[in-house]
């Protein structure tokens, strides 16, 4: 692993999404515009002040783990991984460089996310706003590597389809959307806590509301790193330069 | 380096399966240095199995595959052996200009190398054009063209002609030659017989095995037969399939 070849991957993704003006603009505002769609249905509630710190981990999370994986997938089934890893590419050079690409990605998408939501969506953030950022680009970036992972798991094009319900719906389920996550039942709370997702939305959610000091945020974040980097290091590990 | 070089490819009783189907069968063979030699066999013969034990991206069941003296998959042979897929493996999304650019970097070969393959493969009038908007020869020509980024030592080309005009078919066997002059060694492979008369010498490949390992003219008078088609004819006449290889 060399920092030129990972560099050179990591540029070599963002060329090819440049030549996708589309793709650009559906990842940047895509999750923005969801996360406005939930404000409105909201609108003549309180609740989206609850909810909307959630809608910022989920959103950015999901659609970075689906255009990573998509993207890896590609690159599997074209023939052009194999290509790469039959080169003096390490398997880290190419995990990293998609997730340099994809992490730059998730601070723009974030950034409008977060923009929109409290200046427009009327998100009111009692906490600050650049440690709301900070999380949610942890997490959009979480997002990236989780679909990495996944795709680098998955032998075939099937699997990483699969892996997607697998991997993100029990830790939209359990993260505590849909129940906060101290009344869930004995042992899937436990679970819970184990789940990455969880602790952006609860570190969304304490910031907005500030019922947290800085130190909780900062252990949280602390969390979700480990999970980015454990997540690099598996996918380096499971890639295989041998298929059958 | 040894004081004798050892040849560019060994190959001793390989079994591969592709998939879950067994292709190749204990097989052996040897490719010389500097020279073009060619792989010959009809589809679905094991040719791309072969050619991926070569690479080293293959899971191989047993046997040993060693290249230019080292095992095969080895990490320092990644930047000595250049290796083009059947389809054409490029980034679609990416000039033919950036897609070389790449994999120039992951290579660490000299930034003139990029210029250099884009004219030994003809395709300077196309170097800022979208690989994906390109023809299928032109984007099989920018294949080739990364894998002579860093003027490997050995080059294993899967079918790198098909699809292409006659004249460009020619401009690249000529290039394989010019390239085996100045001891690089070429393995290629191809289903058109005709093709197997431009190479210095011939694997004959059926069903997982070698039938024959000669030079065209050898393979010729061996056979008594005046072209090579006919010669693989006169070899499979005389090497019945056995009844046990027939069943899948």
């Amino acid at each position: 692993m060399t920092p030129r070849r990972t560099l050179a991957t990591a540029g070599r993704v963002l060329s090819q999404i440049l030549h996708d003006p589309r793709t650009i603009a559906l990842l940047l505002v895509m999750p923005s515009l969801l996360i406005g769609l939930v404000a409105w249905i909201f609108s003549d509630t309180t609740a989206f002040s609850t909810v909307g710190p959630a809608m910022l981990a989920l959103f950015p999370f999901v659609v970075m783990f689906v255009v990573t994986s998509i993207t890896t997938l590609r690159e599997r089934r074209t023939g052009t991984l194999e290509r790469m890893l039959s080169m003096p590419l390490g398997k880290g050079d190419l995990i990293l460089g998609y997730t340099l690409a994809f992490g730059l990605l998730a601070v723009l998408q974030s950034s409008i996310a977060v923009g929109l939501s409290v200046w427009v969506y009327g998100l009111e953030i009692d906490g600050s706003i650049w440690l709301l950022l900070a999380v949610a680009v942890a997490d959009a970036v979480l997002g990236t590597t989780l679909g990495l992972l996944a795709s680098a798991f998955a032998r075939t094009e099937f699997q990483v389809v699969q892996f997607m319900p697998a991997l993100v719906f029990p830790q939209i389920l359990l993260g505590g959307i849909f129940l906060p996550r101290d009344r869930l039942p004995v042992g899937l709370e436990e679970v819970s806590d184990w789940l990455p997702l969880s602790h952006a939305i609860d570190a969304l959610q304490a910031v907005a509301t500030d019922s947290e000091d800085a130190a909780y945020v900062a252990g949280e974040l602390l969390i979700i790193g480990l999970w980015i980097v454990a997540a690099v290091v598996i996918g380096s590990i499971t890639l295989r330069r041998r298929t059958p | 380096m040894g004081i004798i070089e050892a040849p560019a490819v060994v190959v001793r009783n390989l079994h591969a399966r592709r998939g879950k189907e067994p292709v190749l069968h204990g097989l052996s063979l040897t490719v010389p240095r500097g020279i073009v030699m060619g792989l010959i066999g009809p589809s679905g013969c094991g040719k791309t199995t072969l050619m991926r034990s070569i690479v080293g991206v293959q899971i191989v069941q047993s046997g040993e595959v060693s290249v230019l003296g080292e095992p095969a998959g080895s990490a320092s042979l990644r930047h000595r052996v250049g290796y083009v897929t059947q389809d054409a493996s490029i980034y679609d999304d990416l000039t033919v200009r950036q897609n070389l650019l790449y994999f120039r970097a992951v290579l660490g070969a000299p930034r003139s190398d990029v210029d250099r393959v884009i004219e030994a493969t003809d395709l300077g009038s196309s170097a800022g054009q979208l690989a994906g908007s390109l023809s299928g020869g032109q984007r099989s020509r920018v294949s080739l063209a990364g894998a002579l980024l860093g003027s490997p030592e050995l080059l294993v080309l899967d079918e790198p002609t098909v699809g292409l005009d006659p004249v460009l078919r020619v401009e690249l066997w000529r290039l394989f030659h010019r390239l085996a002059a100045t001891g690089t060694s070429v393995l290629v492979s191809s289903h058109v017989m005709d093709e197997a008369a431009r190479c210095d010498r011939l694997l004959l490949m059926r069903q997982g095995d070698i039938l024959a390992d000669d030079t065209p003219t050898g393979l010729l008078s061996t056979t008594g037969t005046v072209d090579i088609e006919a010669a693989f004819l006169a070899l499979i006449a005389a090497h019945p399939v056995t009844p046990d290889e027939e069943t899948p």
